[in-house]
């Protein structure tokens, strides 16, 4: 048990530390839209989704009504539900009311740490490590909106890096060990560059598009090998 | 500014139903074979998509300030490994290239 909770705030660090500063960056552009700091919070503490909540505020700015921001939010989102869906086959039997708070804390980065977890996934684990997720996107908010106004544009720019940086560092052990995931990992980019060159999906969709094509086609393509680390 | 709360109530409504619908569909259920396969792939492809191509145009003064950024997470992360330190220092090689090129 105690065991469970130091991995679980060991894995629980790096995110928050990926988070704060992502945060900071929501929390400064949202003061410049000219938005109260009571709303501001609260996209963070009750939408709790990253990438929409900034594109939020750019259709925001550029007029769209509440309508068009919603609809935009649930294609963006939609990713989750794939998400959702692999993380479900990796939580065991757990109670009902668990699973309306697991479910609230699907994050990218959230998923990808608990993703390469190796193990079936135990409630304690989840909870640790999305409560850190969520105390540092909801403080870096707060903090982002009232000193945002002293951080040198440079630094909060840079700070944006640190959300991929998280992605890539979660994904890294798993390539440097597989090659099925380098591949998957590469051509998921790859098609997703190609789409959104091409600029026919709207904005949100060419991710899930991606995720769909490529675990697809992984799943035809190297099914045997999937299956062999499965007996193991 | 218009009242914000119902945009914020909405857009957590549908941010939160993608994430809870398929734990209420999939609990306690037998998943063939070919689909378990299928969803064990999703992670991969999924990381891939979040960071190609975005992290292109996370600077957007300077994306080769993002990219040697992202070079030194791949360096240490493949060298030494962890989570921490490729990101914090994702973050301070980032900002150095945009110091000294500004």
């Amino acid at each position: 048990m105690t065991r469970q909770v130091q991995d679980a705030f060991k894995a629980g660090i790096p995110i928050f530390i990926g988070y704060v500063p992502a945060a900071i960056a929501f929390g400064i552009l949202s003061k410049g839209c000219g938005i109260s700091l009571l709303e501001c919070f609260l996209f963070s503490a009750v939408v709790f989704a990253g990438a929409s909540q900034f594109i939020a505020l750019n259709l925001l700015m550029t007029g769209m009504g509440p309508g068009g921001i919603i609809l935009t939010t649930l294609l963006v989102n939609f990713r989750h539900f794939l998400m959702s869906a692999y993380l479900s086959t990796r939580i065991g039997k757990i109670a009902k009311r668990y699973i309306f708070m697991i479910a609230f804390g699907v994050t990218d980065e959230v998923f990808s740490v608990l993703s390469f977890k190796k193990g079936q996934l135990s409630k304690t684990f989840v909870f640790i490590l999305q409560l850190s997720a969520y105390s540092a996107w909801v403080s870096g908010t707060v903090t982002g909106y009232i000193l945002g106004g002293f951080l040198p544009e440079i630094l909060s720019q840079s700070m944006g890096v640190a959300l991929y940086a998280l992605l890539l560092a979660i994904v890294l052990p798993e390539i440097k060990t597989s090659i099925k995931a380098l591949v998957l990992t590469i051509s998921s980019g790859l098609l997703n560059t190609i789409l959104i060159k091409f600029d026919i999906l709207p904005n949100g969709w060419t991710i899930i598009v991606c995720i769909l094509i490529i675990a697809l086609a992984g799943s035809f393509f190297i099914a045997t090998e999937v299956q062999e680390e499965n007996c193991e | 500014m218009n009242d914000l709360i119902p945009l914020i109530l909405g857009m957590a409504a549908v941010t939160y139903g993608p994430r809870l619908i398929p734990f209420l569909l999939m609990s306690n259920r037998e998943i063939p074979k070919r689909v378990d396969v299928f969803l064990k792939c999703i992670p991969a492809a999924a990381i891939g998509a979040l960071i190609i191509p975005g992290v292109f145009s996370a600077t957007p003064d300077m994306p080769m300030a993002a990219i040697t950024g992202m070079a030194f997470t791949i360096i240490f992360g493949l060298w030494k490994g962890g989570i921490i330190i490729p990101v914090l220092g994702s973050v301070a090689v980032t900002y150095l290239v945009l110091l000294s090129a500004a």
